[in-house]
């Protein structure tokens, strides 16, 4: 028998005393007339939502600055935002056009799809080599001969333009934090919750604010992707090398030239890791803001979605991330490109100086005019283009026919033997006594102040009536977190331990997370159609990264010298891992839990297209009635229950870290 | 030593931690060390005073934590002082404002580090064209001037080069070229040496004595090595705990160290090249030859001397004779048992 503290004995009465109260409690607290402590009842439910939704209406309508109005500001970014993106789009994808509708006449065509390969093949070449180049031209070649060409360039197009001004925008407020302590004290709070609150969450009032259409969409965009470059710049800032600071003083830098001419340039190598996530978000959220009027491929994959149109909405899919990918190489060599320092090249003339972008110009004023004869040369063909969809629609219904029954019992298997077990479970905790467990577990890792923050925030969610909604949320996020660590936690140490192994799942975990959270659906769907179930595989995969990720660097971190003196003790392989590994990697993999908690919940509002009740569905349906009040309480739903997650299992990976002394008790 | 001081400092303190503000107004501040024990204040500097004269090389020597670095940071202004003056050609740097200091940093001092601080983007040429272009002269000026001081250093050729492409050494001789570009009169150089190798090391510092010989700055030299110190000092001054415990010339610091701390460092050093005749000889003595200058380091007439076999006269600087030295002083200074 193994013997059990008396604390851990206090927990396990606890929660035997939390599932008798999910089972039975109903009965109970109804007999003893406190069916209040079950069901949230619907007469102390706070109207927040409606406040929100007044003052919003409020905003739009009445609001004045005194010159100008709310909506006469909006207006005003939405036209300085507007332009540039006009341009790109009609650079890429439409070419410049007078008139509207039917009357429409192309005055100048966009570029063609010849010299936008062209171009793509020079900036992979630029950035690295000829590889790079056919890589990055093959995944365009794809897109236009599989008929994306002009989907992908309006996704292009938008991510054009939102990555120099989340850039731009992130890089300022980053130098500004750098600069002023106190400012970084205002900002660290927010940019926290924008990374806990569902996108959705704020897509409602953009929404409101800028009127369905692109800029909405480019405003989300930047919005989301902004707040990594502003840490990475605030930290390359600070962790610029001391002497560089003092050699920027001692040779009398203003502020000004301090910042531009010595701390940024140093900083290069860091800001432009920045650059690559911006960019990956930013194509990510381009897709899911399609569903607020950008168009292109995100939209393809959503109206097939929807139309259950399975080869169109592959094809697409698979766009998506040969566009991703290809976008993803690229800005990682320039990120690499820029911590090796390349000799500018040599030559008398730009022309000299510059072979590619003149050899990129030719083609593109050559293909202008071969255009107007040749329409081939000009617009990628249709007849010419190949299509998929046939073959995906042919095997998926291959798939269903003859291995129905297969797939329909590992779902029901699932769903009986655990989806729906769990579900019961939380759905029956009287919400009184889950309030009171939270603020119980927040007060053992974290004290009062934690026990509080859970109290408050678990509160709020009871308080505007999200109850029920929020308990689904839970069970969903949680069954799949479960799930994704069972799975993803054993892979990341096989990486670990095993050489080739790593290889290979690092490639895979790489692979996984280029692709944008919209395409873990497609296939999901095709096989197990709507509901919980596909909604959880869609989850476990875009999740599973960090759970592998954190597992594999946790396990490899530890010391060297420790496995030594495991071995010298005679440990096998086995007791290597189970004894000396694994507990040492454990605040990593509680850190890898973290993040995979924050993923799952970030994708719940993707999931909610499949039909779910949760809270995601709630933000969903606000986004398609404009209802901006309903969003952002389920947002802020949504978010504490992330920050209550996430505030949990970091103070319970600081307290392992103390336990093994990686970190003293009041650092 | 009748050159005027160039940069003075009195009574400079540097403290870390809380400083109870009535002992920071009291008029006499000179906590002892266990008086800021008792607060848990630490003491970088305490109590430093010093006079660099226009033109000299002064070391300021110690072992890591002792205060050495924080000293150079101070005098050049990077980091203010707790407590205490300082004064660069009459002018009290503290009241300064931040325009003033600027211009003060961009034509009156140059700075060498450690590490080097080169700007990693940049080529020789521009990091050495850097603290110009920051003044806002016109590029082909300051590449003008930049190209002549990386010539002065021994780095023509290299302009185009990126510092990640040359060794510690061009590294740091693009540090120096940096530093010389502006023409300061103050040239502080923080550890400019340590992390080189041995022999990069020694080949530096000929260069360094090399460069002073013509261009007579007035310098400010860090370093915990103290036979780097005594090769290249005018004056030295020793550093433990925040103290400044001597300043003195070399010579004067192996005749008579201030204490067992400055001794056990003067122990191993090569003393014929430390001392002068005129430190060693038999003052007043009568001796033969043609005299031999006072000044003169014992290991420059040492064979001479020996090979006399009779003392041989000294003279000073007007060449009056002021005493002999004879085989047996020489040998007793080899030998370490003399003076």
């Amino acid at each position: 028998m193994a013997r059990v503290s008396p604390k851990s004995m206090i927990w396990l009465g606890l929660f035997a005393l939390t599932w008798l109260l999910a089972t039975f409690g109903q009965g109970w607290l109804e007999a003893a007339g406190m069916g209040w402590a079950m069901q949230y009842p619907d007469a102390w439910v706070i109207p927040l939502k409606d406040s929100i939704s007044a003052a919003m209406i409020w905003l739009v309508e009445e609001a004045s600055f005194g010159l100008f109005t709310f909506t006469e500001f909006t207006r005003g970014i939405s036209w300085m935002i507007e332009q540039p993106y006009n341009l790109a789009r009609a650079l890429l994808a439409e070419g410049f056009v007078e008139g509207h509708g039917r009357r429409a006449v192309q005055l100048v065509p966009p570029f063609s799809w010849i010299a936008v390969m062209a171009g793509v093949v020079a900036l992979g070449h630029y950035a690295r080599d000829w590889l790079l180049a056919a890589i990055v031209g093959a995944a365009f070649l794809y897109l236009a001969v599989f008929g994306q060409w002009e989907s992908a360039m309006v996704t292009l197009a938008s991510v054009v333009i939102a990555v120099p001004i989340g850039v731009a925008g992130g890089l300022l407020l980053g130098i500004t934090a750098y600069r002023h302590p106190s400012f970084e004290r205002i900002l660290k709070p927010i940019l926290d919750l924008m990374q806990t609150i569902p996108i959705f969450a704020y897509l409602v009032p953009i929404l409101f604010m800028f009127g369905f259409g692109p800029v909405s969409a480019l405003v989300a965009t930047v919005i989301y992707a902004m707040p990594p470059m502003v840490r990475i710049t605030t930290m390359a800032l600070h962790a610029v090398d001391p002497e560089i600071k003092d050699f920027g003083v001692m040779s009398g830098c203003t502020r000004r030239q301090m910042t531009w001419r010595v701390l940024v340039p140093s900083a290069r190598a860091s800001l432009v890791v920045g650059v690559n996530q911006v960019i990956m978000l930013s194509l990510n959220m381009v897709i899911i803001a399609s569903m607020i009027g950008a168009g292109g491929l995100g939209f393809d994959v959503l109206s097939a979605l929807r139309r259950l149109n399975i080869g169109g909405g592959f094809e697409a899919g698979i766009a998506i991330v040969i566009l991703a990918v290809a976008i993803d190489r690229l800005s990682q060599a320039f990120a690499q490109r820029a911590t090796t320092f390349t000799p500018p090249p040599k030559g008398d003339t730009w022309i000299k100086r510059h072979p590619r972008s003149v050899i990129v110009l030719a083609i593109l004023l050559v293909s202008y005019g071969v255009g107007l004869i040749l329409p081939a040369v000009q617009t990628y063909p249709d007849a010419a283009t190949l299509t998929t969809g046939k073959f995906w629609d042919n095997g998926v219904k291959y798939l269903n026919i003859n291995f129905y029954d297969q797939f329909e019992a590992v779902k029901l298997f699932f769903l009986q033997g655990f989806l729906l077990p769990v579900k019961r479970f939380f759905l029956g905790i009287p919400w009184v006594w889950a309030i009171a467990m939270v603020t119980a577990i927040g007060w053992t890792f974290g004290g009062w102040k934690l026990a509080l923050m859970n109290l408050l925030m678990a509160g709020f969610i009871a308080a505007t009536g999200m109850w029920e909604k929020a308990m689904i949320t839970v069970y969903l996020c949680g069954t799949s977190v479960v799930i994704a660590s069972v799975i993803g936690i054993p892979l990341g140490v096989l990486a670990a331990v095993n050489e080739r192994a790593g290889r290979i799942i690092g490639v895979l975990i790489d692979t996984l997370q280029t692709l944008p959270s919209f395409v873990y659906l497609i296939p999901v769907v095709m096989l197990f159609r709507i509901g919980d179930f596909t909604a959880m595989v869609a989850i476990v995969l875009y999740a599973v990264v960090p759970a592998v990720r954190y597992a594999a660097h946790g396990v490899r971190s530890v010391s060297p010298e420790l496995i030594e003196a495991g071995v010298v003790s005679g440990c096998t392989k086995r007791q290597l891992l189970s004894r000396i590994r694994l507990p040492l990697a454990l605040p990593e993999i509680l850190l890898g839990l973290n993040q995979t908690i924050m993923l799952a919940l970030s994708m719940l509002v993707i999931t909610a297209l499949v039909g779910t009740r949760d809270l995601g569905q709630e933000v969903y349906i606000a986004l398609t009635k404009a209802d901006t009040g309903r969003g952002l309480v389920a947002g802020f739903a949504i978010a504490f229950i992330a920050i209550i997650a996430d505030r949990i299992i970091t103070a319970s990976a600081r307290s392992a870290r103390v336990r093994y002394g990686l970190e003293s008790a009041n650092g | 030593m009748t050159h005027p001081a160039k940069l003075v400092c009195r009574n400079l303190w540097k403290l870390y931690g809380a400083i109870p503000s009535q002992m920071l107004d009291s008029q006499q501040f000179s906590p002892t060390d266990d008086e800021l024990k008792k607060l848990g204040v630490i003491g970088a500097v305490k109590h430093a005073d010093l006079e660099i004269e226009a033109g000299e090389i002064f070391v300021i020597m110690g072992l890591s934590g002792s205060g050495k670095s924080t000293l150079v940071r101070l005098l050049s202004g990077l980091i203010e002082p707790t407590m205490g003056e300082i004064s660069i050609d009459g002018q009290d740097m503290l009241k300064m404002s931040e325009r003033e200091l600027i211009e003060l940093r961009r034509h009156k001092m140059g700075m060498v580090f450690q590490h080097f601080a080169l700007l990693p983007h940049l080529t020789v040429l521009q990091n050495v064209a850097f603290p110009l272009s920051i003044q806002g002269q016109r590029k082909s000026a300051a590449e003008a001037r930049a190209l002549e001081v990386i010539e002065l250093v021994g780095l023509k050729g290299r302009e185009g080069y990126f510092p990640r492409e040359l060794s510690g050494g061009q590294q740091q001789r693009v540090g120096i070229a940096r530093s010389l570009a502006v023409e300061p009169e103050i040239w502080f150089l923080d550890e400019p040496f340590s992390a080189l190798d041995p022999l990069i090391r020694r080949e530096m510092q000929d260069e360094f004595l090399r460069l002073q010989g013509m261009l007579k700055k007035t310098i400010v030299f860090i370093t915990h090595d103290f036979d780097e110190a005594i090769r290249l000092a005018d004056r030295i001054a020793i550093m433990k705990d925040g103290h400044i415990i001597q300043i003195a010339t070399p010579e004067e610091l192996v005749l008579n160290p201030a204490d067992d701390y400055v001794q056990e460092f003067t122990r191993h050093v090569p003393r014929d090249k430390v001392l002068s005749v005129g430190a060693v000889m038999e003052a007043g003595a009568d001796g033969g030859g043609e005299g031999i200058p006072a000044s003169t380091k014992i290991y420059e007439v040492a064979s001479q001397v020996v090979a006399a076999g009779k003392p041989l006269k000294v003279i000073d600087e007007n060449g009056q004779a002021v005493g002999a030295i004879d085989a047996q002083r020489v040998i007793d200074v080899l030998v370490g048992n003399g003076a």
